[in-house]
């Protein structure tokens, strides 16, 4: 079998991708996606920690599938509020957004 | 490690959702941006596949790349591009160093490198390599368990109603402007009447 550390690799590099476009992008949508990624790895972490060290237990697919529903939340919840700061200000760029900075 | 079929089939999946998720970071266009992250998901579902979790892997694909992918491809329909400036933000190259710090703490952890090099208890010791076999009916067991009072059957609850308040807010937040004139805020209410009377000409000019 594939040994634990090459999934536990592949997610550090997804989560790690997902921080530099996080932190990196200008567009709004592009940082969704970047948490979105980060969301993924955290589930290839969840799965392969269930998979490889407690098989017998249920905890890790059911901890996926709760992440699963808080993503789902996430990506409504953002894109709509996305979408209003544009119909308000004309602008999808993060930092144009700043009426809350001093 | 051996080349089995496992192993190659384990290297195109990560290289499909790693290889996705750099283009999902890097490409300027948001629309081609957001088809990478479907093809990045697609390989997180290959993975769970691999790590003996159907169910999931068919949930990553039709919540996933069914719905918050299109969710997110409306998004970028729905806003205007703006490719002629820069895709990234000034603070970028602090944004790559701290990623890429974070990336070798995480992998000096997880992988045997640190014990490799001459570092004992570095290493967080995932040496695992072959795992016990999955029991049969493990789908039905986690089914039973989401609906268990005993196990996981408050979370389940707790989360449905997390997506009915996300489902209710998205709709609040995106719904039409109220046309009527507010009546809190009189230096608020002149242009909202005009507004009004606005859009009922017009609509009566139809």
């Amino acid at each position: 079998m594939v040994p634990l550390w090459m999934y536990l690799m592949v997610a550090a590099s997804l989560f790690c991708i997902g921080v530099y476009g996080v932190l990196a992008r200008r567009n709004a949508i592009a940082i969704l996606m970047g948490i979105e990624l980060m969301l993924n790895a955290v589930n290839i972490n969840l799965v392969a920690f269930w998979r490889y060290q407690t098989p017998l237990a249920l905890s890790g697919q059911a901890f996926a599938a709760f992440v699963f529903v808080v993503a789902a939340a996430e990506a409504a919840v953002g894109l709509a509020l996305i979408i209003n700061i544009y119909r308000r200000r004309q602008t999808v760029i993060a930092e144009d957004v700043d009426l809350l900075k001093w | 490690m051996d080349i089995t079929v496992e192993s190659i089939v384990f290297l195109i999946f990560s290289v499909i959702t790693v290889g996705g998720g750099v283009l999902v970071v890097t490409t300027r266009n948001l629309f081609r941006a957001a088809l990478f992250l479907m093809l990045s998901l697609f390989g997180v579902a290959g993975l769970f596949v691999l790590l003996a979790a159907p169910f999931l892997a068919g949930v990553q694909v039709v919540v996933y790349i069914g719905a918050i992918a299109i969710l997110i491809i409306f998004a970028v329909m729905l806003t205007p591009q703006v490719t002629h400036t820069q895709g990234r933000n000034t603070q970028w190259t602090a944004g790559l160093v701290l990623a890429v710090i974070l990336f070798l703490m995480l992998i000096s952890v997880v992988t045997p490198i640190a014990e490799e090099l001459g570092l004992d208890d570095w290493s967080a010791g995932f040496t695992q390599d072959d795992p016990a076999d999955v029991p049969d009916g493990s789908l039905t067991e986690l089914g039973r368990a989401l609906v268990d009072p005993e196990r996981y059957m408050l979370p389940f609850e707790v989360a449905s109603l997390l997506l009915m308040a996300a489902l209710i807010g998205a709709v609040m937040l995106v719904r039409p402007e109220d046309t009527r004139p507010r009546e809190t805020q009189p230096d608020e209410a002149q242009p909202a009447a005009e507004h009004t009377r606005e859009q009922l000409s017009s609509s009566t000019g139809d």
